[in-house]
């Protein structure tokens, strides 16, 4: 074999459009050390510091009371925002994605808006609207619905945190799909509920998955614009996170770590599930990896 | 377009006036008014009306009252932190990003999976969580912490400490939004790069780089956007001091749990003006990017 020809399995051989192994390695340890330092040892901490008095402390301080109730109140609210999201979602990207109207791409960039709003601000506009000196206020008083500091205000504000994760996941996958399928459908004689559930739901099931998903990680998580809504009322409207404040606060370490870390366990479940979705139905998603 | 004259055989032409163009094209496919009534209703009850009143509440105040609170010196300090720490925080991320994003499109090593599933841990994980966890690592007790201590590094309560939980909340951002414009890096051109004799670090910087970096700029404005919002992360590890190291929607929840609304609004609006100005800025990075290279 004459010597010009690279053999690119030789061990001497590197291509010329890839790094030399020392930098590869380099960069491969920057990112490795950057990744560990601000996103796994965080993580670690979590559990470390939940488990660090034994199995029995951490059992003993999630069965408190304050904290059983936190937790059944994050169930109800993810229970009551993100279905209401995934009916606004599909209506959204149904809309979107299977008509032409003039306007349409304003309404999607309000869809995001909710996105780029700070939680404390997503908060305090309910507080405007529906609190003791906003303007509904007066009105919520004498007919003696309370939004602000009770449940429905909280569930308000994690929908408003919430709202764009199903609308933008179905929306770009909606428009990919195009609407042949649904015509074929009508054409032959399907109504458009027919339609929905057994042409498009279908095509859609990934999708829709991934959104709730992401939607629910967030609805459960989401401490900001609840914090701002929620009062505080121990064992009333606490929610997860905001009880993990209220026990790290009162110095409550480990009942803190331990409520955390079953926040923690939940985040880990979705990035899971998320991967799985990610890899077995990727060009089923309107895209992986954003 | 004109008026559309049809003249049958023997009847005298009728004229068909072409119709204004339709606010929406006609659909075989049923259901527009339903879901888009929907989606309207929702999105002014949820979104659009609540923002509304906050913009309304407002303008209560003369322009004296709301410049007063706007330039006094507290909110002015809250600002400052907010905004140096996420401009401080996009650009590690920038930087740190960039190469994560590079190394997770082009290289293979042990457990990628894992570390490509995990970068997105900051969506998943409650910030309330990264708050604590962030602060038990570097408070000056805890390991991490006790070291850079010895060193005489403070992070927890400082505003070194703000700049580690908003770099956490903005990592995902960057680097999601390269992995995949590196990915679909044409290689021909970077192998007539090197055929052109350009060196690995010079075709890097003249021939990568340039399509990259609109995706880097939105990456890079995207965290900064989630950073200068970012309240359950910061809180814990930024001890608060007035002054010194209170974000501003910190400020907010302050002048609401004092019943000062119009304290509360008037930095409100502040932030939600710098939101909308981020949102634009975005939305013209990917114009200008659509112009140039064909891509967003």
């Amino acid at each position: 074999m004459p010597d010009r020809v690279h053999d690119a399995s030789s061990p001497g051989w590197r291509s010329p459009t890839a790094e030399a192994p020392l930098v590869k390695a380099l960069l491969i340890g920057t990112a490795l050390l950057f990744l560990g330092v601000f996103l796994l040892a965080p993580l670690i901490t979590v559990f470390v510091a939940a488990l660090s008095k034994g199995a029995a402390v951490f059992v003993a301080s999630l069965g408190d009371a304050d904290t059983l109730a936190a937790i059944r109140l994050t169930l109800l609210v993810a229970a009551i925002a993100v279905p209401a999201n995934l009916v606004f979602g599909v209506a959204a990207a149904w809309a979107i994605a299977k008509y032409e109207f003039r306007g349409k791409t304003l309404l999607t960039t309000l869809i995001d808006l909710p996105f780029s709003v700070s939680p404390v601000v997503a908060g305090l506009i309910y507080v405007i609207l529906f609190g003791a000196h906003g303007y509904l206020g007066p009105w919520l008083n004498a007919h003696n619905i309370q939004i602000i500091f009770a449940v429905p205000g909280i569930v308000l504000a994690t929908i408003f945190v919430t709202f764009p994760f199903v609308a933008r996941e179905l929306i770009p996958l909606m428009q990919k799909q195009g609407s042949q399928d649904e015509e074929a459908a009508i054409s032959l004689g399907a109504s458009g509920w027919q339609t929905f559930l057994r042409v498009t739901l279908p095509n859609i099931k990934w999708g829709l998955m991934y959104g709730v998903l992401l939607c629910n990680a967030r609805a459960m998580g989401e401490f900001g614009a609840v914090s701002v809504v929620s009062g505080h009322i121990r064992g009333q409207t606490n929610t997860m996170p905001l009880q993990i404040e209220i026990l790290y606060n009162d110095y409550q370490w480990v009942a803190a770590f331990a409520a955390a870390s079953l926040l923690a366990l939940l985040a880990l479940v979705t990035l899971v599930v998320k991967s799985v979705l990610e890899w077995r139905f990727g060009d089923e998603l309107a895209s992986v990896h954003r | 377009m004109g008026a559309i004259a049809i003249q049958p055989a023997g009847v005298k032409p009728v004229v068909i006036q072409p119709a204004a163009r339709p606010w929406r094209q006609p659909s075989v496919i049923p259901g527009f008014g339903l879901t888009f009534g929907f989606a309207m209703t929702y999105l002014s009850l949820i979104v659009l009306i609540p923002i509304a009143a906050l913009i309304l509440r407002t303008t209560e105040l003369s322009w004296q009252q709301y410049w007063e609170i706007a330039s006094s010196e507290r909110v002015i300090a809250a600002l400052r932190l907010s905004f140096g720490a996420s401009l401080l925080a996009a650009t590690i991320n920038a930087v740190f990003g960039l190469v994560a994003a590079w190394v997770l499109a082009r290289y293979d090593f042990p457990f990628k999976r894992i570390v490509d599933a995990i970068v997105d841990l900051p969506f998943a994980l409650p910030t309330a969580v990264a708050g604590i966890a962030l602060t038990a690592i570097f408070d000056r007790n805890a390991w991490v912490g006790s070291t850079l201590d010895a060193f005489g590094i403070q992070v927890a309560y400082t505003w070194i400490g703000v700049t580690v939980a908003l770099t956490f909340i903005g990592l995902p951002f960057v680097v999601r939004t390269l992995q995949p414009v590196i990915a679909e890096i044409d290689r021909e051109i970077e192998e007539a790069a090197a055929t052109l004799g350009a060196g690995r670090w010079r075709a890097f910087v003249r021939v990568i780089l340039p399509p990259l970096l609109p995706a880097l700029l939105t990456g890079y404005v995207l965290a900064l956007a989630r950073a200068v919002g970012e309240y359950g992360s910061v809180i814990f590890i930024a001890g608060n001091i007035p002054y010194k190291t209170e974000i501003a929607p910190l400020l907010i929840v302050i002048r609401l749990t004092e019943f000062d609304y119009s304290g509360a609004t008037a930095v409100a609006t502040i932030m939600l003006a710098i939101s909308f100005a981020i949102f634009l800025v975005i939305n013209l990075i990917q114009a200008w990017a659509r112009r140039k290279f064909g891509n967003a």
